[in-house]
């Protein structure tokens, strides 16, 4: 694939919840290395898109490839394994492991220990889980979760949760990351400094991100493009500045006669 | 608050404990095992006294007063196996999080497994293998059992794996109704399964008898026994091998734990969505701890089988499936430890505890007091209920609670959502 070419495109990609249409035969494309934001009112489908690139729902219709691989329909583990890595809204870790523990869960796809050989405990199993451990403790600090390794998952601040749950996607060693409200909940400075741990995932670790976000200045300042849904509909896509000045995007946020 | 991208001020957290490995905290292999030489002593002690219990049984029972509550040598086998049970269950039930109201299925596959191939169930044929203890010219297949042992475990894996993948869609209660199902088909199968288009495969509801024993032939070199039941030490043997099997299994199960495996169905049992966004194959994973707790299961059926040497289906009562959840629950679930604990008191107590006390309250009390006898025995399910119900209220994470729930109950209060506090 072309090193500029898209990591993922969904083509008319449409869910149906019995007679509801959360996502209507939505286009949409991830240049690689971008950073894409998806916004819209509450409700606009945005968390269902997400669950369907993931794997979380099946599209009614329509198709989703990542990179030149077509994933519709297949199975979030699946997903994960090919380098697609998602956050929650609502953080969802594992509460009562620790942080560590918790980017090892993380980074099951890339590790091989079977039954017979993590009873056995043989040299090349020790080799590989002293490696993860090292690998999730570096992940851990690049997150800024320094010393938190044995802190239950729970018993962390807010904010760092927030972190852990992108520490754990990142060890899924994706290539695609999928942050579904990200600051939410987290005061300015926070999101400040998480706006910049987004943009360092990019020129860092060569990540393209895609973010559901509510904070414009959020969405403004790193976007290198953004997608609008309402409705379920794509109603508009361009770079931040584009969307800012669209008057449906307006209308959609402001109510009909606001953009006028 | 800090800001995020820490690793570029380096020191600003206050977190001293290390990023090089000193804090050990969680389980796990990579990590250094903290071995406490105390914790290791105990084990190494128990174990030891656990295989020296034939020779001090007696004189145990000879102490008054207590004596008459220590379990014979038999009984504890009884007690051991049941044990293996609860620890293989307790891969489903604790580690998982599937609630798997049907292993006796497992025990049951197990036992018939030793049924069809250490007995002369099948006369037509004459097949010895191993076989120790009986006449060569014996029809039926006479495999060795430490072979049969080997087979049992393979079938109820692949038992496993069937049920396991239709039914591990479910979640919850579902998953909980369905297994009770499989619980109660495979003992009414082995109940009708004389007259299978004419074939005799379990002899209905008479059962298989006599299983062969275990035992070593002629490789035993007379250290061992050539066979257990002719042994002047038959019930010790049996116990040595009951403790053996319990062993093989706790440590499997520790093992398993501490593995890439078992994080996985922990995180399983914590958030399956989240799980399964992480890269775990849901229905695999839970289909493998299905089939490793079948794994133990089968080989404990098939023991218990040739120990008893008989399989009825009589024996494989729903009843059998919430013994072995209530040792789990009692334990504490997922708690390796504590579900010994649950298994040998509760096993105790079934084998022989309430008998026992029974006749000692009649003995001291209901005769004397009220000229009346009770049978303490046939309160057992209404005990144990009384026991859970108990254990749920007062103690929900069980005896001895798993590290992970221990920690929770322990620190788990500072970060409480306000909805939380107030609600109690």
């Amino acid at each position: 694939m072309a090193a500029n070419g898209d990591i993922l495109t969904a083509r008319s990609v449409r869910k149906e919840f019995g007679g509801l249409v959360a996502v209507n035969d939505v286009d949409f494309a991830i240049p690689t290395g971008s950073i894409v934001s998806l916004i819209g009112p509450n409700g606009a489908g945005k968390t269902t898109f997400f669950n369907m690139l993931t794997g979380v729902y099946k599209p009614t219709a329509g198709r989703i490839l990542f990179g030149a691989t077509d994933v519709t329909g297949k199975p979030p583990h699946a997903i994960t394994e090919l380098g697609i890595g998602r956050t929650f809204q609502n953080i969802r870790l594992f509460e009562h492991m620790t942080a560590l523990e918790n980017v090892l869960v993380g980074m099951h796809s890339r590790l091989s220990g079977g039954i017979f050989r993590s009873i056995l405990r043989t040299p090349g199993l020790r080799r590989e889980e002293r490696e993860a451990r090292d690998r999730a403790r570096e992940l851990l600090r690049y997150s800024g979760l320094r010393g938190r390794d044995d802190e239950l998952a729970r018993n962390l601040p807010y904010g760092d949760q927030r972190r852990l749950e992108v520490a754990r996607a990142l060890a899924t060693e994706p290539k695609l990351v999928l942050l579904d409200e990200p600051t939410a909940g987290m005061n300015p400075q926070e999101t400040a400094a998480f706006t910049d741990f987004v943009s360092r995932l990019r020129t860092e670790q060569g990540l393209s991100i895609l973010m559901i976000e509510h904070d414009m200045k959020v969405v403004m300042g790193i976007s290198d493009r953004v997608t609008v849904l309402d409705y379920g509909e794509k109603i508009a896509e361009g770079s931040p500045a584009e969307v800012q000045a669209d008057e449906r995007v307006i209308e959609a946020y402001l109510g009909r006669g606001a953009a006028a | 608050m800090s800001s995020i991208p820490a690793d570029q001020p380096p020191a600003r957290r206050a977190h001293p404990a290390g990023d090089d490995g000193a804090g050990g905290g969680s389980g796990g292999i990579g990590r250094r095992r903290v071995f406490n030489p105390l914790n290791v002593l105990l084990v190494l002690g128990l174990t030891a006294a656990a295989f020296l219990y034939p020779y001090y049984n007696e004189a145990l029972q000879a102490i008054p007063l207590i004596g008459d509550f220590v379990p014979g040598v038999g009984a504890m086998v009884v007690m051991l196996v049941f044990t293996m049970m609860a620890v293989g269950l307790n891969i489903v039930v604790g580690y998982a999080g599937l609630l798997d109201l049907g292993y006796v299925a497992f025990y049951a596959a197990g036992a018939y497994m030793a049924a069809w191939f250490a007995s002369q169930q099948f006369e037509q044929w004459r097949f010895h293998f191993g076989a120790v203890g009986i006449s060569p010219e014996l029809p039926g297949i006479h495999l060795s059992i430490w072979i049969v042992l080997i087979l049992a475990g393979i079938f109820t894996t692949v038992v496993g794996i069937l049920i396991g993948l239709p039914t591990l869609r479910l979640r919850g209660d579902y998953l909980a109704i369905v297994t009770l199902g499989f619980g109660e088909i495979i003992p009414q199968f082995v109940r009708n399964g004389d007259n299978i288009f004419g074939f005799d495969l379990t002899h209905g509801t008479f059962g298989i008898s006599p299983i062969d024993s275990p035992g070593f032939g002629a490789l035993g070199g007379g250290l061992l026994p050539e066979s257990y039941q002719t042994s002047f030490e038959r019930q010790s043997w049996f116990f040595w091998t009951a403790l053996v099997l319990l062993l093989i299994t706790i440590f499997c199960s520790v093992q398993l734990r501490d593995s890439r495996l078992g994080r996985a169905w922990i995180a399983i049992r914590e958030d399956e969505t989240a799980a399964a966004a992480m890269g775990i194959p849901l229905m695999r994973t839970k289909t493998w701890s299905y089939a490793i707790g079948a794994f133990f299961g089968g080989v404990a059926g098939a023991f218990y089988a040739s120990f008893k040497s008989g399989a009825f289906p009589a024996d494989f009562y729903f009843n059998i499936s919430i013994f072995l959840l209530c040792m789990v629950i009692l334990g504490g679930m997922g708690s390796v430890w504590g579900v010994i604990v649950g298994g040998m008191v509760l096993g105790y107590l079934n084998v022989e505890g309430l008998s026992t006390i029974g006749t000692k309250l009649n003995e001291a009390f209901f005769d004397p007091v009220f000229g009346k006898q009770i049978e303490v025995a046939k309160y057992q399910f209404g005990i144990y209920g009384a026991i859970s119900v108990r254990m749920m209220l007062f103690r929900p994470v069980g005896l001895i609670p798993e590290r992970r729930r221990r920690r929770e109950l322990e620190e788990g209060v500072h970060d409480e959502s306000l909805y939380d506090a107030s609600s109690h």
